[in-house]
């Protein structure tokens, strides 16, 4: 018997059929439908050249799926805010990667534990998805009274969606910085990079702590995180450990994508789909394993 | 030649760079004075990487946007208040607040290929009624075509001046009479530059710049900016006078203005071989007390760092790259001994 989870991806764009290709990938999940709006959309096509159910009559042939568990948004925030509702009444559970923020905001390696039965799950933003991991593993040693990121992205894989809305890039991955991340108070900045070859991701973390901390510990908690966030991102990597002068930890990171259909310098939309898969896995555990104490029972 | 030149003084803003951006709001407001005093026509106010640039990549400020703004906006009478913003850095909310303190201008800067992620800003700053000025920050990195597509989007979006900024005081004066003329031919708003004296040409790089049609230059009291400086505004004045182009300004009370910044004009610790070597490589001015800093805690020369960070072609706000550098340095030394 499949013990898979079934999910239904809408928004075949570069994001959705990156994130098709990673779900193919996943032993926990079942590809069982692509949703549109146009029908010429090439990330359609591709889903039904590898045979899966593909529509452009938008999510409505996804709510009427009865089988379908969890669908992953990757639209648009003005789109998942009508998304969302229809959703939640057809009592499926929305991952969604668009900026809306209708459910809590989640970073597998940090708070997955916490969202489990969320019917709505927020994936901040690309930036807070590489940074908050290490305010986290800071905050782990140490309180976080500030934390600030730098996300340097190259040109080529900033999308115009990112391009119009950069302060909401910047304000959303505060927030998630203070919500997930526990620090106290967030700053984010982003810049863009437009060198050829394009640059991968990168990401500078400072952290100022309460009191003091020794770079070792802080060093260990760091290299801790990091081998949780590659378990689902395997190009997340460390380019500075972590260096401690009096209570500011600076620590720099870069993120390379996995290439499955963006290409890898787009670490930053590489994180988001690859944390969107690491989320429905751990989902796929969780309702799973569940049904199976019911079944045993 | 053109019979007037508008002159916008940064002394408050890219000076701002070489105090570590540790002016006080009172040192602030004592120097707009005399600037306002000399009829200057426009002064900037800002952390020196724009509204919310506060922060530890930059450099924390000695006091908030407000305070400064505030502090600026009660002393001028005549001079107009300009502010910056570096879309990804500050929000449109730092421009609400400006705007609501008075600012009647807005400075919105990205890198010059970059210019899209400006719209909203431009756009708010025009529905605020505020003058707009584009600046396409590190001119010098992009192919002209492509600086101009740059600047005709900003057009496109409201910006009444596009810039030609050499941020790394990088250009050669007939490069930057290209890109003036270039922008001149293909924007219907109007033009200015914006330079660093890294070379030791901003004065000359100032006059090509009007030469090629520029309606509007930058200066700062005594060349105060980031890195090498920027064009002495007072010297600006005097050279466009004996071109007979009037300025508005009057020179002994902008001298008298220039006298004020003495008091903190320092010499960086690498002295003035690094700042020749922001020029040379075509670095971002402001990386240059970042870079020092870096070069004496990792043990390196500054020079080298500023290379590399020339070879790897980083832009503006790229800060954190020089620790990067620093500490990729730090590491071959030490495998190397």
């Amino acid at each position: 018997m499949d013990r898979r989870l079934k999910v239904a991806i809408i928004g075949p764009g570069n994001i959705g059929t990156d994130l098709m290709y990673k779900v193919l990938r996943s032993p926990k999940l079942e590809m069982c439908m692509m949703a549109g709006i146009i029908p010429e959309s090439e990330g359609l096509k591709r889903a039904a050249a590898l045979g899966i159910a593909a529509t452009a009559d938008g999510i409505g042939p996804v709510l009427e799926r009865k089988d379908i568990v969890v669908v992953f948004d990757a639209t648009t925030a003005r789109a998942h805010l009508q998304h969302a509702p229809l959703l939640r009444q057809a009592g499926k559970i929305a991952i969604d990667l668009t900026p809306a923020a209708v459910g809590p905001y989640v970073v597998p390696a940090v708070n997955m534990d916490e969202h489990l039965d969320s019917l709505n799950i927020n994936l901040v933003t690309c930036g807070g998805q590489a940074t908050i991991p290490i305010v986290a593993a800071v905050g782990r040693v140490a309180p976080v009274c500030y934390a600030e990121i730098v996300a340097t992205i190259s040109s080529q894989s900033a999308g115009p969606g990112t391009r119009q809305n950069i302060d909401e890039f910047t304000q959303t991955t505060a927030r998630g910085l203070e919500i997930v991340g526990k620090a106290q108070k967030g700053k984010a900045i982003i810049i863009l990079n437009p060198a050829e070859p394009p640059i991968l991701m990168r990401n500078t973390i400072y952290c100022e702590v309460q009191g003091s901390c020794r770079e070792d510990d802080v060093r260990a908690s760091v290299e801790e995180m990091i081998e949780q966030v590659r378990t689902y991102v395997p190009g997340y990597r460390l380019r500075v450990p972590p260096l401690v002068k009096g209570n500011l930890v600076t620590t720099m990171i870069e993120v390379e994508g996995a290439g499955d259909f963006l290409p890898t310098y787009s670490g930053n939309l590489d994180i988001m789909t690859a944390a969107a898969v690491g989320v429905a896995e751990r989902l796929a555990d969780h309702i799973l394993g569940k049904k199976e104490v019911v079944a045993d029972a | 030649m053109p019979e007037f030149i508008r002159i916008v003084d940064t002394t408050l803003r890219d000076g701002m760079h070489s105090v570590a951006h540790q002016f006080t709001p009172e040192q602030m407001a004592t120097i707009a004075a005399a600037m306002d005093a000399a009829r200057i026509d426009t002064l900037e106010v800002s952390h020196g990487d724009g509204l919310g640039g506060s922060s530890i990549q930059y450099g924390r400020a000695a006091a908030s946007d407000e305070a400064y703004l505030r502090a600026v906006a009660s002393v001028l009478t005549h001079t107009k208040l300009a502010v910056l913003l570096l879309p990804g850095i500050g929000v449109k909310e730092d421009l609400d607040m400006a705007a609501d303190l008075g600012a009647s201008v807005a400075r919105v800067a990205t890198h010059v290929t970059e210019a899209d992620i400006s719209e909203q800003h431009i756009g708010l700053a025009k529905r605020r009624g505020m003058e707009v000025m584009g600046f396409l920050m590190m001119a010098h990195m992009a192919p002209v075509e492509v600086m101009v597509h740059n600047g005709k989007l900003m057009e496109s979006y409201g910006a009444d001046y596009v810039y030609v900024v050499d941020s790394a005081g990088y250009m050669l004066p007939p490069e930057v009479r290209e890109r003036v003329q270039a922008l001149k031919a293909a924007l219907n708003c109007k033009v200015g530059f914006h330079g660093h004296n890294n070379l030791g040409l901003a004065i000359g790089d100032t006059l090509a710049a009007i030469e090629a049609g520029a309606d509007i230059v930058d200066g700062s009291l005594r060349g105060f900016g980031a890195g090498g400086g920027n064009a002495p505004t007072e010297t600006v004045v005097a050279v466009l006078k004996r071109l007979g182009i009037e300025t508005g300004v009057d020179l002994y009370k902008i001298m008298d203005a220039a006298k004020l910044v003495d008091q903190f004009k320092t010499q960086p610790k690498q002295g003035p071989d690094a700042t020749l070597i922001l020029g040379y490589a075509g670095v971002y001015s402001s990386f240059l007390l970042h870079t020092a800093r870096a070069a004496e805690r990792f043990d390196v020369d500054a020079r080298d760092i500023l290379i590399e960070l020339g070879r790897r072609r980083v832009v503006g706000g790229q800060e954190d790259m020089i620790i990067d550098v620093a500490y990729e340095l730090a590491q071959k030394q030490r495998a190397t001994r």
